[in-house]
């Protein structure tokens, strides 16, 4: 039978089949961070269960950190309470963390790839939806609520019915300014952010081939924002060479037998999805959000839709726009580039190339936030530091910061933010706050014009 | 996990769509590391101004709604994993969620936390609505063993869908842990014989 890249995967992962019931799942990779793990570590120590198999779980604090004077004890008291709990939590059960002030110490989602732990052809989970993003690997990988983590760190093992197979193919030349996050929030505009719901979605077609890892990451990432638990990309020699000699990656000749393996992934010729979506490169443009789901977005030339609906309107209201208008020239004064979208060295390079020998808006409060602290040493190796610092943009050390309002990076209340992240919710970055997704580009010369601005005339000043 | 068998009840309704895990429990209240307490919480910018009072235009403040059901518009918990999410709406005293839609992640939180959710057409969940802001002392009966909704006073009875293990596991109060703790024997016999 013809098998999907998905199908492949989960197969090979198949431990028995409940009769009329879901299937039992084989976990190769669970990462835990401090939000969602501590209930799960009670449930072992209620039930009185050792881990299974500790060797197979990696930990960062990562939500919870700050991302100033990260040397220093954290100053809230409950944020520090939970960062102590993993720390002490691990030390009990015996896995590895990358804690507070290691030098491997970063967003679960950067790390994990950065390090090599995340493969081609495995099954990862993680208590947080955008373990999505390790998909871009052809690695079935997806978010899961904390008895979940509870099950895997019991089990190695979770009950799941297969999902559904959808592919998303998008061929053609993207133009100039146009970037991964583009990509992924065009997407979800067209197709709405339920429309994933109960699939598996597979990214497929030369926009997605000739993309850099960090660019189908980033993609991947964003899977959840449409419903989907995960999205996959087949691996090719792009995610080898990235693979190839990273710190828990094969070396040698387990490398090349494993290679030899992962070429056997990709999606047969003539295999069936269950929906089929197509797409052209040439109608993608520069997107930002207007409303308060990742769907509702536009092409930033684009006026807001005039959709009549309580629900749209509802979200309007919050955001302090009309129906039909153009966001061009609206003043911005926070501008966001992190999170586990788009944190990865790509993301800096993108940015400062365009803020080099420029100077950020008087009015704007702008945010870099490295996605690890690998990312981060990165960005000083390369002298972007130098750019960003110069033109007024604050470097801030490795985590979530102000993607979701927990830790001490928040945007005030009514306060609109360009965003690199994947939430637009709101409240999402503080109560009350105003979020606009967009890529990394759109960001910085958000930035730097003060304002929202198109990004051909912005390129072509 | 508490046994759910079957429950009579009147309903509230928030007929807001795509309601999101980030509006059910803010990120600031995740910062607890045991499972009670989340209720106090609940929709807590929808539920209370800035300042600490309650916005009292917010159904959950109205006195003319009460019940253990929800009725909530289409893609409900949306948005990020948080389990806490799930933990909020069941310590808040609610046992059914009743939408057109639910984003999956949210669905198996509820469902591994003895909170039901009823998945019935747009016309249902519109005829429900409406007669529960007709007439807010309207009880609905949800019965699992027979997998039926019933509102009586609309002459509706509807059956509903529900996975049979997790079923199972509803009736009984078990939960997966137990069920995967009996199959270590094949997960390490899984383990032995994979090639890749
Ligand atoms: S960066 Fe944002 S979306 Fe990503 S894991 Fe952290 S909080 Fe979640």
């Amino acid at each position: 039978m013809k098998k999907t890249l998905f199908d492949k995967v989960w197969d090979a992962h198949v431990v028995d089949t409940v009769p009329n019931g879901p299937q039992i799942l084989y976990i190769d990779k669970h990462l835990i961070h401090e939000v969602t793990s501590p209930q799960a570590f009670s449930e072992l120590r209620q039930r009185n269960i050792p881990l299974f198999r500790k060797d197979q779980v990696v930990a960062t604090a990562d939500h919870n950190v700050p991302t100033l004077n990260q040397h220093l004890p954290i100053t809230d008291a409950l944020s520090k309470k939970q960062v102590e709990m993993l720390s002490k939590n691990c030390e009990e059960f015996g896995v590895e963390l990358y804690g507070l002030g290691h030098p491997y110490q970063g967003i679960v989602h950067v790390m994990a790839p950065e390090l090599g732990v995340t493969q081609p052809g495995m099954t990862m989970v993680c208590g947080d939806s955008h373990t999505s993003t390790h998909g871009a690997f052809g690695t079935i990988a997806f978010g899961i609520g904390t008895s979940q983590v509870a099950q895997v760190f019991a089990s190695q093992c979770l009950l799941l019915q297969k999902p559904k197979s959808m592919r998303i193919t998008v061929n053609g030349d993207l133009a100039p300014g146009v970037l991964p996050k583009d990509v992924i929030l065009y997407i979800i505009a067209q197709l709405g952010t339920n429309s994933g719901t109960g699939y598996f979605v597979e990214y497929a077609g030369d926009v997605f081939e000739n993309m850099s890892m960090e660019g189908r990451m980033t993609v991947c990432n964003m899977s959840i924002e449409m419903g989907a638990r995960g999205g996959m990309i087949a691996p090719d020699q792009t995610t080898f060479d990235y693979v190839k000699g990273r710190e828990f990656a094969p070396q040698d000749e387990a490398f090349d037998k494993k290679v030899a393996y992962w070429k056997t992934l990709p999606t047969d010729e003539g295999a069936e999805f269950d929906q089929e979506y197509q797409f052209d490169a040439a109608d993608i443009a520069p997107m930002i959000t207007f409303g308060t789901n990742p769907g509702m977005g536009i092409k930033i030339t684009e006026n807001v839709p005039t959709t009549e609906d309580a629900s749209f309107e509802k979200s309007l209201r919050y955001m302090g726009f009309e129906r039909g208008e153009s966001l061009l020239g609206k003043p911005v004064n926070y501008i966001f580039i992190g999170s586990c979208t788009n944190a990865r060295i790509e993301d800096f390079r993108v940015a400062a190339s365009f803020i080099k020998g420029k100077q950020k808006a008087d009015n704007v409060t702008a945010l870099i936030v490295p996605g690890s602290q690998q990312v981060a040493k990165q960005i000083e190796a390369e002298g972007l530091k130098t750019v960003f610092e110069e033109a007024g943009f604050q470097l801030r050390q490795a985590g979530c910061s102000a993607c979701l309002g927990m830790n001490e990076d928040k945007i005030p209340a009514g306060e609109y933010c360009v965003s690199t992240s994947n939430r637009n919710f709101e409240g999402r970055q503080g109560q009350g706050a105003r979020t606009l997704l967009a890529s990394p580009l759109v960001a910085a010369i958000t930035a730097v014009e003060g304002k929202i601005t198109d990004v051909a005339t912005a390129l072509n000043a | 996990m508490e046994k759910f068998t079957k429950l009579t009840s009147r309903a509230i309704p928030m007929p807001i769509k795509d309601i999101d895990t980030d509006q059910i429990i803010p990120a600031r209240f995740l910062k607890a590391t045991d499972k009670a307490g989340f209720g106090e919480n609940l929709f807590r910018d929808w539920r209370f101004h800035k300042d600490g009072n309650p916005n009292t235009d917010f159904v959950l403040n109205s006195e003319t709604y009460t019940g253990k059901i929800l009725v909530a518009g289409d893609n409900f918990g949306c948005g990020s994993s948080r389990e806490h999410a799930a933990w909020a709406l069941e310590d808040y005293g609610f046992r059914v969620i009743i939408s057109s839609f639910f984003a999956d992640i949210f669905k198996g939180n509820a469902l591994n936390n003895g909170l039901l959710p009823i998945q019935v057409s747009e016309a249902t969940l519109e005829a429900i609505l409406n007669k529960i802001s007709e007439n807010p002392e309207t009880e609905l009966v949800v019965d699992l063993e027979k997998q039926e909704l019933s509102l009586d006073a609309i002459g509706l009875k509807e059956s509903f869908e529900i996975n049979e293990y997790k079923k199972m596991c509803l009736l009984n109060g078990y939960d997966d842990i137990d069920f995967l703790l009996s199959k270590k024997e094949a997960i390490e016999i899984f383990e032995k014989q994979r090639t890749n």
